[in-house]
């Protein structure tokens, strides 16, 4: 599986407040979710965001709140993959729980700059810069965690095996 | 090699003699808890099991407590849903306005959590009860929604950062500025992925309510959980509210620990986060001269019958300085109650504050206390993030009840000291 896009960068801490403010909370439905979506952040972003495009960002992505609504908000809004130099760990958990893909790699957070063209292959861990002509190695997921993303998420990985 | 508080307690609900840092197990789980917000989440991924009952109808707690009395049709809805999905599944721990509080107040004083368990709950706090000895977590809806169908949930065994507390607390001082004194010395990620075990002998110094503050806030600095011995004050706690049975765990002598820091709690003065990261934090001194428009006392950090003891005590006989709105927020409907009888209440009121019913509301800009461009409030919740209290340049400042109390009166950001307290 692979995932190629248009990047659109953010810094640190990018909490789960600035992903999906609380004020639309008052609704689980992911496309409405999506048009909210970076909000408080990037205002602009759900006017440029192309279905495929990556997300990167640096260190303590998706910080502050458990609410799921912050990876469903991302991943409506048609990105296919977050690279982060580290994820706070509800936001780690739900990525994987719901099927978002995400992969944790310091030097791809600096070698990436907004506007960049980036492929991701998930099966290798591989991230290509194609813009920049630079490659660098993601951390794989343990075999547990790829089990659940093959499976489309934590309940489809617990159905299959109670079936 | 050893194992930390939080290994032995998942290390028991593995099934396991030993785990350590790194492995991924899958424990059983005690506790499942959900709000208004993440709830009706759970229950749609719910749909998606083959098999979709729940695995114990008392081990699953549902607490109306964000958007409550709901603010509007949508937040409506998302109760009904709850209500109904409580009432079809027969989940005995269902509370609903009248009923409930927030949800981790009101957790801890019904007695549904006891020390040597384990909880998950969608809702980041969760962590909060870590402060009775047990390992609790925040976690998603999905996961929410597979604990309450399996009663287990997969874990990755943190390594742990150990805080040797000692000392005494000076007057004023309380569990908030301890706990944003390390998330101000650690950073926002300087516990990622980890526990944050705390001992040492100036634990007998913190009452259960200074302990649940700083187990809450245990998240601000991105840890798994924090967590708490259990002691004298602990068992008091808990006989006083559960009829549960506990089991006390205790580190290893040769645990292993990533990081090891002493708080000397003598040292420490009431301290603020500025905005817009808990990290950012200063002490009352260095403060400066900072106009307020809103003080908020409440929350799941600050919202127990000693942080309005507290606040109430500074503001007996003052008035809140003109032009400023000052919300306080009991916890529960139990805390509300205390400080009806405790005369709590009317100090408040004849200040010029008013009291609301149980509700997360203002703490995430929901409602009962939004902010509008511009404004400035100090607040005795969690978060200071951008936008989180209202407007996206509105600012939150983060403290005590001491302080906010304080800050009520001035109408600017101060300490008792600042009235001669």
């Amino acid at each position: 599986m692979k995932a190629y896009g248009t990047v659109h960068k953010y810094g640190d801490n990018v909490d789960t407040d600035v992903i999906i403010p609380a004020r639309y909370l008052n609704s689980s439905d992911p496309a409405e979710l999506a048009k909210k979506c970076m909000e408080d952040i990037d205002a602009d972003f759900v006017n440029r965001v192309k279905p495929g495009d990556i997300m990167v960002a640096n260190k303590n992505f998706g910080c502050g709140s458990s609410r799921e609504h912050a990876p469903i908000a991302i991943k409506a809004s048609g990105i296919s993959c977050v690279i982060a130099e580290t994820f706070a760990r509800i936001f780690y958990r739900n990525a994987i729980n719901i099927g978002l893909p995400i992969i944790e790699c310091p030097e791809a957070a600096k070698g990436i700059e907004a506007g960049d063209m980036v492929e991701v292959d998930f099966d290798s861990g591989m991230i290509y810069n194609k813009t920049k002509g630079t490659e660098f190695k993601g951390q794989a997921f343990p075999p547990f965690m790829q089990e659940i993303i093959k499976n489309g998420g934590l309940i489809n990985n617990i159905n299959s095996k109670n079936k | 090699m050893g194992m930390t508080m939080t290994q032995k307690i998942l290390a028991k609900h593995a099934g396991l003699p030993t785990v350590s840092a790194g492995q991924l197990i899958e424990a059983d789980l005690d506790l499942v808890l959900g709000n208004d917000v993440t709830t009706p989440v759970a229950i749609h991924e719910m749909d998606k099991f083959n098999k979709k009952e729940v695995f114990d109808k008392e081990k699953i707690a549902l607490v109306m407590d964000h958007f409550t009395p709901n603010k509007d049709i949508k937040s409506a809805e998302h109760c009904k849903c709850v209500r109904q999905f409580s009432c079809a599944n027969e989940i005995k721990n269902f509370f609903d306005v009248g009923e409930m509080g927030i949800e981790h107040a009101l957790l801890p004083e019904k007695g549904l959590i006891v020390a040597g368990e384990t909880c998950i709950g969608a809702d980041s706090h969760t962590c909060t009860y870590g402060a009775l000895g047990a390992f609790s977590t925040g976690v998603g809806s999905t996961d929410m929604a597979a604990g309450m169908v399996t009663g287990k949930a997969w874990f990755k065994v943190p390594s742990a950062i150990k805080f040797n507390i000692v000392g005494e607390k000076a007057p004023w001082v309380s569990g908030k500025d301890v706990i944003l004194h390390i998330i101000g010395m650690i950073g926002v990620d300087g516990a990622l992925y980890k526990s944050m075990e705390f001992v040492g002998e100036g634990i007998k110094n913190l009452t259960m309510d200074d302990r649940f503050t700083i187990a809450n806030m245990a998240i601000e600095a991105g840890a798994k959980n924090g967590i708490f011995p259990v002691d004298e004050l602990t068992e008091e706690y808990m006989k006083e509210h559960s009829t549960k049975s506990y089991t006390k765990y205790e580190a290893d002598a040769d645990a292993e620990y990533d990081e090891e820091y002493t708080i000397d709690l003598s040292t420490l003065k009431p301290t603020v986060a500025f905005p817009h990261l808990p990290e950012n934090t200063k002490t009352i001194d260095e403060v400066g001269d900072i106009k307020i428009d809103q003080v908020v006392i409440g929350s799941c950090t600050n919202g127990r019958i000693s942080d309005m003891r507290i606040a109430a005590e500074i503001i007996k006989g003052r008035h809140v300085a003109k032009g400023l709105r000052v919300i306080v927020i009991p916890g529960t409907q139990e805390v509300y109650l205390q400080m009806l009888d405790e005369g709590l209440t009317k100090i408040f009121i004849e200040a010029g504050a008013i009291v609301s019913t149980p509700t997360c509301g203002p703490c995430l800009g929901g409602h009962m206390g939004v902010m509008a461009a511009g404004e400035r409030a100090v607040s005795t919740t969690n978060r200071n993030f951008v936008g989180r209290m209202g407007h996206v340049d509105s600012e939150v400042y983060l403290a005590s009840p001491a302080v906010a109390a304080a800050s009520a009166i001035t109408g600017k950001i101060s300490g008792p000291s600042d009235l001669g307290l």
